[in-house]
Formats: C-alpha cells, sequence, structure tokens
C-alpha cells in the first residue's frame, strides 16, 4: 500500500498521509430564500495514505462532488484545512494553490462536457503540460505517449475530436489528461459511472495499471459499491455533507457499522433469481440538504432511531489512524446514552 | 394468446450523412404477466426496439420493417387513432428521466387525470378519486397532498413512482419500461423494483424492461434477452442466462461486470468497443472481441440456434439441441375492435 | 499547434485506417476526422437552396467591387435631357433618374456604399461587443453585472430611433451614420457572446483546464474562443440584413452618405417625389435593397442551419 519508489518531490516520508482533511466544510448561498444554504459538504475530516485508493462513497446530495472540487481547491472551502505531503494548503508557510495543482489532478465525471468539442485530443491532453511551461512541441510529445499508455493509438485518436469517440474512449483521454501534468495523486470523480459495463472493466484495469506504473495515490468517488469494493484499500461513506464511516475495505463490506452503510450494502442486486431483495433495506428518498434533520442527520431513516439521535450528533472517533474503522453512530459511542452502545 | 409478438424487427435511421442500422432482426414473444428484461450496452438498440412497439420513433427520418403485434393488434399497420389508444391504453411507457417525462407546469394530479380522462372519458371528478387510487397504489406517502404537487417539487424516487403510476392509469396489459432506475440512487432503486414486482404481479402485466445492468435484470426479469448491435444474441430463463450463459457476449458480460470479484487481479474485460451502427461489417457483429472466434463468424451472421428448451443463442459456436420450434402463425387481426377478446 | 481550423487534418486520418497492434482501442470510429468547421462546410455544400442565395450575394458583392469596370455610365454624369426615363431609353437599361443619370450605373455604386454600411458596423460591433461580452461572461460577478446593465440601457431604445439619435446629433455623413449603427449592434452582440461564454465557463473541460493551472486569458483564448465563436458568427451574420436596411434608412433621412454619392436610400429618398412619372425606375432603389437585405438573411438561415451541428 505504502510507496516504495522513492518519489523526489516526496517530503514528508512514507508515514506522512498524502492528504489530510480537517473539518472541510463547504456551504452555497441559495438565493431569495433569506439566508437559507445547502450544506454541501458539512465537517468531512479523513486522510489518505501514500500510495492507496480511498473510495468515497455516498447517494446524490452526500457532497462527494463538492468534496473533490475542494480537494483541488477549484472551490474554496469555507472553513477547514488541507494539507498536502505535511504542508498546508493555501496558507504562508505551506503549499499555495498552484503548486497543488501540479501535484494533485482530477478525472471528471462526465466525458461529454468534460473535452473541448473544438479541440482534437491531443491538443486537450497537450494542454496541461503547455500551460505548465513547456513548449509546444514537448507538450505534444508528452501527450501522444500518454494517449499510448492509456490505450489509444496516438496517430489514430490524437487528430480526432471528441464527438467521434465512444464514451470509453473519451474517459481515457480524460485520464490522459489528468496524468499529462505528472502529478502524485489523481481524484476520479465518478470516472466509470456513465460507461458501459464492459467499458467500465477495461477502464478500472487500466486505472489499476497506471496507478503501479506511475506510482500514484487515488481517491475514487462513486456511488457505485461493487466497483469500490474492487478499487479501494480504504472507504469513507458519506451522508447529506458529513463522513458516517471510514475504515479498511474488508471492514467495512464485511462489518459495516452505521445503519447506512448496512442499508447501501444491501440495496445491491443479489445477482441471484433465486435471492431477490424482498423487502427494501431502507425507505423513503435522501433529505434535503438545505434542511437537513437535527441531530444525526440520518434519524430520520433510521430502524435505530432514538431520542439522543434527535438532538445530538454523533462524533466520528479517531478517524486519523491508517487502519482504523470508525462510524458516527450513537449506537457505537459508549457514552452517548443510546440503548444499543453498551452492547458494542 | 401470446401478448407482445415481435418477428424481424428492423430499424434504420437514415439521415443525409448516414444511416444507422438500430435494429436489424429482433424476434421475441412476451407472455401475459411474464416479465421480459432486453439487457444490452449503449448502441445495443434495446431503447429503439422498446420505442419501435410503439411507434416513438422519428417518423421521417426512421424505416421500421417486419412485424409487430400487441395483444393481436398489428402496431406497425395502424392508423393513428388507433395508435393513440393503444399508448397508454393497451399498452403504456415509463422513462428514465421522470423529471423531463413529466409536464413541469402541470400537477401530478393533473397529468394523471389527463391520462385517465383521455382513455376511460370519465368526468373530472371520479379521475381525481382515481389519480388517489393510483398514488396510493404506489405507495406514495401522503398522496392527497402529493395530488396538488408539481414534478420539481417531488424527490428522484417520488417522481419516478408518479410516473408509474401514471402509467398504470389505464390498467395497461403491457409495460413497456426504458431503464426506469438508471437515474436512482441504489436505496431508491432497489424500492423502485420491489414496487414494480408487486404490481406486475398484482395487476397481471406483461413487462418488457430495458436494462444495461445485470444486476437489476436478476432482480425483476423472468427471461432475459441480451442484445448485441441490433440483434439479440441470447435468450432464456433469467437463472439459466446467469449461471450458464452460451453466448461469448454474455459470458463477458457476467464476467466483466463488477461484483465481488478478486482485487488483486484484473477483470476479465471484454476487449475492444462495441461497433459502429452506421458500418456494420460482414458476419457476426461480436466476432472481432470474441474469444471463441471461428473462421465463419467474419463472413455469415449467425443464426438462432436452440441448445435447450426456451434457450437460444445466436452463435457459430453453439450446437442445437433441439430441432428449431415450430413457427405457428397468429391469427391476423386486421380491425382492432372485431376479434379480440374483451381486455 | 491550436488553430482553431484544421483542414491539414484531412489527409493524414484516412490513411492510417487500422490501430496499430498492442493498442487496446482498435475500434475506429466510421467517419473520418472532421473538425466543426469542416463540418459546416460539408453541410453548406450540400445545401442547394443556401449556395443558390449565398452566390446571388457574392454576385452583388462583386458588381460592387468591380463597379468601375462593369458600369455603363458614370454614376455622376447628368443630363438635362434624359430625365426619368424609362427602362431602355438610349442605351440606359434601367432608365434614368431626376437628374438624368444612368440607373444602373448608380445602382451598382450604390451597392458599394450600402454593403460596407451594411458589413462594417456589424464587424467592429462583433469585435467590440463580443470582447465585452466574452469578459463579462467569463469574470461573471460584479463585472458583468456592470457591463450587462450598461448594455441595457442602450437596450431601452428602439434600435432604428437610436440609430437615428446618434446619426442626427453628429451630423450626419457616412462615417458618423457607420459609427450609430456599431453603437446600435454592440448590445446585442455583447449579449449572446455573453450568454454563449457562460453557458461553456459551466462545462467541465473549462474547470480542467483551470485544474491544469492556466490563467484566466489562457482559457479565454484556447478554451473559450473557439466555442462562442459560432454563436457569434451566426448572429452577426443575421445582423448584416438589418444593418443594411437601417443604413438605407438613415441615408433615406437624409442622415448618411450626402448626395451626389450613390446610395440606394439617398435614391429612393430623392426618386420618391417622381414615384408618379417612372414608377418602375423609381422602385428600384428599394428593390435593390430588398434582394440584397434578403439573400443576405436566407444565407444567414442557412449558415446557421449548417453551424447547429449536435457535437
Amino acid at each position: 500500500m505504502g510507496s516504495l519508489i522513492h518519489d523526489p518531490r516526496d517530503r514528508g516520508g512514507l508515514q506522512q498521509p498524502m492528504l489530510i482533511a480537517r473539518d472541510l466544510r463547504k456551504h452555497f448561498l441559495v438565493k431569495g430564500s433569506g439566508g437559507k444554504s445547502v450544506k454541501a459538504v458539512d465537517g468531512v475530516s479523513f486522510t489518505v495514505g501514500k500510495g492507496e485508493t480511498l473510495g468515497v462513497v455516498g447517494e446524490s446530495g452526500c457532497g462527494k462532488s463538492t468534496l473533490a472540487r475542494l480537494l483541488l481547491h477549484l472551490l474554496k472551502p469555507d472553513t477547514g484545512e488541507l494539507v498536502f505531503d505535511g504542508d498546508p494548503v493555501g496558507i504562508v508557510p505551506g503549499i499555495a494553490v498552484d503548486a497543488l495543482r501540479r501535484q494533485v489532478q482530477m478525472v471528471f465525471q462526465d466525458s461529454y462536457s468534460s473535452l473541448n468539442p473544438r479541440m482534437p485530443v491531443r491538443d486537450s491532453v497537450a494542454f496541461g503540460p503547455f500551460v505548465q511551461g513547456k513548449k509546444k512541441d514537448e507538450a505534444r510529445h508528452i501527450a501522444r505517449e500518454l494517449l499510448a499508455k492509456v490505450g489509444l493509438d496516438p496517430g489514430v485518436f490524437g487528430p480526432r475530436y471528441p464527438h467521434e469517440l465512444s464514451g470509453g474512449q473519451k474517459q481515457r483521454v480524460n485520464i490522459a489528461r489528468a496524468l499529462a501534468t505528472g502529478p502524485r495523486m489523481v481524484i476520479l470523480d465518478e470516472p466509470v459511472s456513465a460507461l458501459d459495463k464492459s467499458v467500465e472493466a477495461q477502464v478500472l484495469n487500466l486505472l489499476r495499471a497506471l496507478k503501479r506504473q506511475f506510482n500514484l495515490t487515488y481517491v475514487f468517488i462513486s456511488h457505485d459499491l461493487n466497483v469500490v469494493q474492487y478499487i479501494s484499500d480504504r472507504v469513507l461513506v458519506m451522508y447529506l455533507g458529513r463522513v458516517v464511516e471510514i475504515g479498511p475495505i474488508g471492514a467495512i463490506f464485511e462489518r459495516p457499522l452505521h445503519p447506512y452503510t448496512r442499508a447501501l450494502l444491501a440495496s445491491r442486486p443479489s445477482m441471484d433469481p433465486a435471492r431477490r431483495i424482498q423487502e427494501p433495506p431502507i425507505t423513503g428518498d435522501p433529505p434535503n440538504p438545505i434542511d437537513p434533520p437535527s441531530g444525526c442527520r440520518f434519524h430520520t431513516r433510521c430502524p435505530f432511531a432514538e431520542e439522543v439521535c434527535t438532538t445530538t450528533d454523533p462524533k466520528l472517533g479517531n478517524w486519523q489512524g491508517p487502519q482504523s474503522h470508525v462510524a458516527a453512530c450513537h449506537m457505537h459511542d459508549p457514552l452517548s446514552g443510546h440503548s444499543r452502545a453498551a452492547s458494542v | 394468446m401470446t401478448l407482445t409478438e415481435v418477428r424481424d424487427l428492423r430499424v434504420r435511421f437514415v439521415t443525409r450523412e448516414a444511416t444507422v442500422h438500430a435494429v436489424n432482426g429482433v424476434s421475441f414473444t412476451v407472455q401475459p404477466g411474464e416479465v421480459l428484461c432486453i439487457l444490452g450496452e449503449s448502441g445495443s438498440g434495446k431503447s429503439v426496439t422498446l420505442r419501435a412497439l410503439m411507434r416513438l420513433l422519428p417518423p421521417r427520418s426512421t424505416r421500421i420493417e417486419g412485424e409487430v403485434r400487441i395483444d393481436g393488434h398489428d402496431v406497425l399497420a395502424m392508423r393513428p387513432q388507433a395508435l393513440r389508444d393503444l399508448r397508454g391504453g393497451l399498452a403504456a411507457m415509463i422513462f428514465q428521466e421522470p423529471m423531463t417525462a413529466l409536464d413541469p407546469v402541470y400537477t401530478v394530479g393533473q397529468q394523471i387525470g389527463e391520462a385517465v380522462r383521455r382513455h376511460t372519458g370519465c368526468g373530472s371528478h371520479a379521475a381525481r378519486e382515481r389519480a388517489l387510487e393510483l398514488l396510493e397504489l404506489v405507495r406514495i406517502p401522503s398522496p392527497e397532498r402529493r395530488l396538488a404537487a408539481y414534478p420539481h417539487e417531488l424527490s428522484g424516487g417520488l417522481r419516478q413512482r408518479a410516473m408509474i403510476a401514471m402509467a398504470l392509469s389505464c390498467n395497461p396489459r403491457l409495460l413497456l419500461a426504458d431503464e426506469p432506475t438508471t437515474a436512482l440512487d441504489a436505496t431508491v432503486q432497489v424500492q423502485v423494483l420491489i414496487l414494480l414486482r408487486r404490481l406486475q404481479r398484482e395487476l397481471g402485466m406483461g413487462m418488457i424492461f430495458v436494462t444495461h445492468d445485470l444486476g437489476v435484470a436478476s432482480e425483476i426479469a423472468d427471461t432475459i434477452a441480451v442484445m448485441y448491435a441490433g440483434r439479440i444474441v441470447e435468450s432464456g430463463p433469467v437463472a439459466q442466462i446467469l449461471s450458464a450463459p452460451e453466448h461469448p457476449y454474455t459470458a463477458g458480460l457476467l464476467a466483466s461486470t463488477v461484483h465481488g470479484q478478486p482485487r488483486d487481479r484484473d477483470i476479465d474485460a471484454i476487449p475492444g468497443s462495441p461497433p459502429d451502427l452506421r458500418r456494420l461489417a460482414q458476419g457476426c457483429s461480436f466476432a472481432p472481441r470474441c474469444p471463441r472466434r471461428m473462421a465463419d463468424c467474419r463472413v455469415v451472421v449467425p443464426q438462432p440456434r436452440f441448445p435447450a428448451p426456451g434457450r437460444m443463442a445466436a452463435c457459430h459456436g453453439v450446437a442445437d439441441g433441439l430441432p428449431a420450434p415450430e413457427v405457428t402463425r397468429m391469427p391476423t387481426v386486421s380491425e382492432p375492435s372485431s376479434t379480440t377478446s374483451a381486455r | 499547434m491550436f488553430k482553431l481550423a484544421k483542414t491539414a487534418l484531412m489527409t493524414d486520418t484516412i490513411v492510417l485506417d487500422q490501430a496499430r497492434e498492442g493498442f487496446d482501442e482498435q475500434a475506429i470510429p466510421a467517419t473520418r476526422v472532421r473538425g466543426y468547421w469542416q463540418s459546416v462546410l460539408y453541410r453548406l455544400r450540400h445545401d442547394p437552396l443556401t449556395l443558390f442565395f449565398a452566390a446571388i450575394v457574392l454576385l452583388i458583392v462583386l458588381a460592387a467591387i468591380c463597379a468601375p469596370l462593369i458600369a455603363p455610365f458614370g454614376p455622376f454624369k447628368e443630363s438635362i435631357v434624359g430625365r426619368l426615363k424609362p427602362f431602355g431609353w438610349r442605351s440606359h437599361l434601367l432608365g434614368t433618374d431626376e437628374l438624368g443619370r444612368d440607373m444602373l450605373s448608380r445602382l451598382i455604386y450604390g451597392g458599394r456604399v450600402s454593403l460596407m454600411m451594411g458589413v462594417v458596423p456589424v464587424l467592429i460591433a462583433s469585435l467590440v461587443g463580443g470582447m465585452l461580452g466574452v469578459v463579462g461572461g467569463f469574470v461573471g460577478g460584479r463585472t458583468n453585472t456592470a457591463i450587462m446593465r450598461a448594455m441595457d440601457v442602450f437596450y431601452a431604445f428602439p434600435s432604428v430611433l437610436l440609430a437615428v439619435a446618434i446619426a442626427g446629433a453628429m451630423g450626419g455623413g457616412m462615417g458618423n451614420g457607420m459609427l450609430a449603427l456599431t453603437l446600435v449592434f454592440i448590445p446585442p452582440m455583447c449579449r449572446v457572446a455573453e450568454t454563449a461564454t457562460t453557458q461553456i465557463r459551466a462545462l467541465d473541460f473549462i474547470e480542467a483546464a483551470r485544474a491544469s493551472g492556466a490563467r484566466t486569458t489562457t482559457i479565454i483564448r484556447y478554451h473559450v474562443l473557439g466555442n462562442v465563436l459560432g454563436p457569434v458568427f451566426i448572429y452577426a451574420s443575421s445582423l448584416v440584413s438589418v444593418s443594411i436596411l437601417l443604413a438605407s434608412g438613415l441615408s433615406f433621412l437624409g442622415l448618411g452618405v450626402r448626395p451626389p454619392v450613390p446610395d440606394w436610400g439617398l435614391m429612393l429618398s430623392t426618386l420618391r417625389q417622381s414615384i408618379y412619372v417612372v414608377p418602375l425606375v423609381c422602385a428600384l432603389p428599394g428593390v435593390a435593397i430588398f434582394i440584397t437585405s434578403m439573400c443576405c438573411n436566407l444565407v444567414s438561415d442557412g449558415l446557421r442551419a449548417a453551424m447547429d451541428v449536435r457535437m
């Protein structure tokens, strides 16, 4: 899991997490509603170890896309801090946002709108290196090499325009573009969600190979638990802007602590017609991030909700340990007063 | 009597720049009360097939050939009035994006009421009663309040339920579903699937459910038909298809669907990409990507083989287990009202 | 490297029909590599109606350019005897005007002025308005509000009235007329550019460009302009016909060129009184304005259809 190849840009050493996010918050004001805001990300903390893949899982409205943009400072967090390889981001002394963007890149979800329709794809890939100071010829050369690395023949696919490529081919171009500037960490925002299943498998294989080849660290955001289980080392489960559970992959999938994680796992289709899901594991829709429920945000849909859940926010516990498995749930906090807390 | 019979359906889209061969000879049947899942990736022709069943394709650029019969009526030969009676009446459709399928300027109650009035001719009070009944049927909480809600005021899952209610308003015998759960979250998807299963059983409807997700198919289908490049390459009962696929594409789909594969190895992905429907090669469309291709595959389009009762696979490498079933001609119905029994 | 039109590409991809071994992706798209502008040209080539009207416009433009070569008489040569003569009188194909000057020659020379006053204001307005719109749309916030509300001030006036007012206040003449029209067209061009830019700005590839570390000017130059050019061009082409009409209107009111310079609007004005003497001859400048403006309009429609490529 840790990177064995020494990267000359490495500053903190193997034990230093690649990224620490501490209490990130981002609210969006809703115009004309008298001061109400969408609490997209509302106090998110986690670490990403060097060379690992952190999976981020959640349904629509949980804030994972906003989180992705916060990690790259495409959006400025309202409060909270980011620490990249030991250096705080955006503060002096620390690492400037420009310098952060040389080391962290992003692969976007919608392969259709993530490429400039008026540019041949090789120019889209070469744009990053060009902007970061390389000469045009050198940038083009890098683009050609990367297109080949992601499985596209640069002579055939380089001059093509995005509308001439299939979804899988476009996503490969997106990946090539993210890698063109030589980042150490890549944030992948639902990279395979819009692809067909057979193409999804190809792209996942490609991502695994590239991670090994370029010694990368991934933050893999997805709503698909099966994909997250396959590719992640650790998993972060989000609900309505908060972290509800974080832990190593085996622990989360075999011994989920939070009722929401359990419901998510139980909502996966069985793939066996003889064992169909008979009752929905959870009812209702995810609530509105403008007016989240009081106390524990999940209590409106939780089968174990009690009074303490409606009044107090559960704490996450020790989220900093690289192997720790914690959930923000009163049932797992012996001091909460929840009737089931003692039995854990 | 067979609820739906499709025979050698071919659909082409003709534009100035290219001709897209979307559907290339699709045949299947659906019995009353049966759920057929058409499984395929983008570009397989599954949505086009579904829309062709109700003739919802753009009239000017579409060329349809073949035979489509729903409850004995010849859909491709229908006149506009009969077609309007069919849509929403005998057969109803639910779509992937409920936000765009529902009219944003009318309340849910008004839209359902309109569908009811159009097909039964009842008054507005009776229509409202029926709409309320339907919202309760699809288990929408606080249905009286939701009747007066506009589509944008409902969440994704509720909108989808409202759309299902609208589709069921006139007791259709055939429900066509075009990826209705693809845009929904996992927890909402499972609720909608269970709902659809329950409704289908209670109301005795036949259902044709289009999806690209094997998991969804496993939860809802009785029969699966796998489509690739506009043709059905395999069909059969859901348990058999998922446990013992005959066609290499189906096997490849199963292997490449991420579902608990070991993490230290690559997934068995199908190499390459689906073919361009504007330029279909000779022979089997899957041949360029097939691990079991033979010399014949690039030359001759494989005909359906029947390795077991109820199973079909269009592959040169699959042996016939039975002689081809007798094709019994359906009694021709020219006027919709004359020979069919009452619904 | 980042040229907007890539005509050189048409050749290099036809040769290489198959991806070489060793690459994952072997499925080659069925169509030739064609950038946006090549697709537009392709569609135009197969649109006979638009080509027909474009040919007419081209003829008019050529006639105007080659006026000294093809006009049978000089446009200023008066004749007391031959005033207001009908078609065909003594080799004056289209008759003569109230001062005995040959109509055909004056129409051809008049085309120069009318076309100039039609095209130049649109060109300048596209540049200035387009730039303002792109900057406002991309930067957003207060800058955008400032620019767009300033444009709204001009929008409050009907365009004809505004053109007349500006031209009148500055005293008429061709230069002032063109200035007036330019000022009238800047707000709509700005709005079109701003709308297009705002739409583009929301797309992911702009965010990706920002994530690569590009500065705002670089992003505008390489990513925004190419995509905004389309809508701006379509709108500008539709403005040309309006501009010809407005320019003729200004001249008709005496706020454009001064006599004896031939201009269709001015000719209409001076021939107006003689309409009962030789009606056909006096209607000619109006017909010229109509045909030119109409053909420009239809060509711009055809352009819009060709450029509305869903990619």
